[in-house]
């Protein structure tokens, strides 16, 4: 059997916003995947950090306060310096329409506004990881 | 609304609804209430005449950018009949950094007003009149300080801060279970509640130095009877860490006030509050024995209803809004502040905000809702369910309880999980349609399109210019006495003993936010977030 896919939800910046975060994790959960959940407030260095500790397959991000293109620009820079371009990036929140091909350009290769559904994301990441 | 195959409904507190109510549902239940409006315990109003006397203050809730843009809005809502203030700001200032700190990179003036001085106190607030309109500070981490900011402010202008009138939000709590501008361990940080508590009492006796907030609860998963129970377990806390230090009861009871919500099923809510009303009143006057009746008062906000909009068909939380507004002219609340229509995706518009206001003034002056006490008094079903809804909320305070009290419950992080997997229970009966959602899971159109709306723009320029203003007060402030207040608040915080009036001394001094909360974390330590599933 192949190895479970192992998913990080991040929520960085200043957002106190975890309910999604954490709905995510637990539809993580349930899907078989395994989830690790950063709590809140954790820098872009913190979150690449425990990225790299616990090996995950996918880095997602949960931002909710409007901060999410210069969260995601900063998060690219230390993500690829750190050597895991190779690994899946998605984001969710409060992300307007305009903002979501940006996002995909910046490697955020699953954009997940506030509406998307739990199994859009599973699926996804199920495809992707 | 929950139905299931054999055409059961249940609403979300867990109460079975039945087809018809009638005068035995009642007697059953436990019995009507005859206590009048304005006597204990309060069910029917804590006011003889409520509304009839004075409509509810209507109190949108406003801040961005910074403190000149806010006081431009604040001026905007009171031209158009605004009563109240109820100000938002921005995450640096809720974290307790300042705008130049590197954690508030990409935040200032964001999701509100930054504030980094007692100098944007005075600019956010200026010809504002504090006496006739009262201020509602939307703020928890950093409470304490922009209290002693407030009052400094107050103090500044002139006016008597023993009769000056105003609330804080000041519910660290709930910030642990949701929302989450915590920044000082659970222990310290409840100290600073009850430092609050204690230095208003006896100097600013009308000013309300905490508003506990079922509604963020709520906002997480909580279900109504939760929202309510919660609540109360957490100002139960905050009422022991006060008396514990000495206080008599009646001294500050009587100006802790509430936050809830109003989205959901309206005679849920209707018979919530009526619910809670009675027990608090049983709480503070049987099991803590208050002698003032008022202490006994749940006066509240109730409003919001942030989790019930939808970004899907985004002008069906017109009639939202409507319609939760009317649980609240329902429910007796002293405020009401609404949701605007496009506060799903973006800080609301003047014209969103006022049509919020033009709701509320609907509601008092064309609908009649002003006009006699509880209307729904008396009705077999909201009687029977406000019966039944106290018995879940003494329920969820009994679990609480079980846990070890409300403190241990947020501390170990078992609250946090328990309303998280509700979260994630509401979601997934969203998604399946057990839970309907007018526009996001029934009556959906093949050709909705996605809003198209005006957003608020972001100033990314708004930062330079908070910051050059803050490096201003910086350089035109006395250092050497900055330097002595905050070493006086250290050494207040060191010894334990209540920080508040050090606190307003340094706001008086010009400190920043940032600098005030650095030596409190210098003392107290940062909170470690549990993480549990």
């Amino acid at each position: 059997m192949a190895q479970k896919i192992k998913v990080l939800i991040a929520k960085p910046g200043l957002d106190g916003h975890d309910v999604g975060a954490k709905v995510v994790v637990r539809a993580m959960m349930e899907a078989g995947f395994e989830a690790v959940y950063s709590g809140l407030r954790r820098t872009p260095e913190d979150i690449v950090k425990l990225a790299q500790e616990e090996n995950v397959d996918v880095i997602g991000l949960s931002i909710l306060s409007g901060s999410h293109m210069p969260l995601c620009g900063k998060m690219r820079e230390l993500l690829i310096k750190a050597g895991l371009e190779d690994k899946l990036w998605v984001v969710g929140g409060n992300i307007p329409e305009p903002d979501r091909l940006p996002l995909g350009n910046l490697g955020f290769r699953g954009v997940f506004p506030t509406e998307a559904r739990l199994h859009e994301i599973v699926d996804f990441i199920r495809e992707n990881a | 609304m929950m139905t299931d195959d054999t055409n059961k409904i249940v609403n979300e507190s867990g109460i079975e609804i039945k087809t018809l109510y009638t005068q035995e549902d009642v007697e059953q239940s436990g019995g009507i209430d005859n206590s009048r409006s304005g006597e204990a315990p309060f069910t029917r109003g804590i006011h003889a005449e409520m509304y009839r006397k004075r409509p509810f203050t209507m109190r949108q809730y406003t801040g961005f950018a910074n403190a000149a843009e806010t006081n431009e809005r604040f001026q905007y809502l009171i031209a158009n009949g605004q009563t109240g203030l109820n100000v938002a700001f921005d995450l640096a200032t809720q974290c307790g950094y300042d705008s130049d700190a590197p954690e508030a990179f990409g935040e200032v003036g964001r999701v509100g007003m930054a504030v980094d001085t007692l100098k944007d106190f005075e600019i956010a607030f200026d010809g504002i009149d504090l006496e006739k309109i009262t201020v509602s500070l939307t703020i928890n981490g950093t409470a304490a300080i922009l209290i002693a900011m407030y009052l400094a402010m107050a103090e500044k202008r002139g006016y008597d801060v023993a009769k000056l009138r105003g609330t804080a939000q000041n519910d660290i709590l709930k910030e642990f279970i949701g929302r989450g501008t915590w920044i000082f361990p659970v222990e310290p940080s409840v100290k600073l509640v009850a430092d609050t508590i204690e230095y208003c009492a006896k100097n600013a006796p009308k000013y309300s130095p905490v508003s506990v907030c079922g509604y963020h609860i709520r906002e997480s998963g909580a279900t109504p009877a939760e929202e309510m129970g919660y609540a109360f377990s957490i100002a139960k806390a905050y009422t022991d860490r006060a008396l514990d230090r000495g206080m008599d009861i009646d001294t500050f009871a009587g100006r802790l006030s509430y936050n809830f919500n109003i989205y959901g099923n309206l005679f849920e809510q209707v018979a919530k509050f009526r619910a809670g009303r009675r027990h608090w009143a049983k709480i503070i006057l049987e099991q803590y024995q208050a002698k003032d009746p008022k202490s006994g008062w749940l006066r509240m906000i109730a409003g919001g209803g942030g989790f019930g909009l939808t970004i899907e068909q985004p002008e069906n939380n017109i009639m939202r809004g409507a319609y939760y507004a009317l649980v609240g002219a329902l429910s007796g609340a002293q405020t009401m502040a609404l949701c605007c229509y496009d506060e799903a995706y973006t800080i609301p518009t003047p014209k969103a905000q006022r049509l919020s206001l033009r709701t509320m003034q609907l509601l008092i002056e064309e609908i009649g809702l002003a006009d006699t006490v509880d209307p729904l008094g008396g009705s077999y079903y909201i009687e029977t369910l406000t019966n039944e809804m106290e018995d879940k909320i003494v329920e969820a305070m009994d679990w609480v309880d079980a846990q070890g009290g409300i403190v241990k419950a947020v501390s170990d992080g078992v609250i946090q999980a328990k309303v998280s997997e509700h979260a994630f229970r509401r979601q997934k009966d969203v998604e399946s349609g057990a839970q309907r959602k007018v526009g996001v899971n029934c009556y959906v159109d093949d050709d909705d399109e996605k809003p198209e709306v005006d957003l608020h723009p972001y100033d990314e320029d708004g930062g330079r210019v908070q910051i050059a203003a803050l490096e201003e007060v910086r350089k035109n402030r006395d250092q050497a006495e900055v330097d002595r207040c905050l070493e006086a608040l250290r050494s207040d915080a060191d010894a334990g003993r209540n920080v508040m009036a050090a606190l307003v001394a340094a706001v008086k001094a010009y400190a920043s936010v940032g600098e005030m909360t650095n030596v409190l974390v210098d003392v107290y330590g940062r909170y470690d977030e549990p993480i549990r599933f």
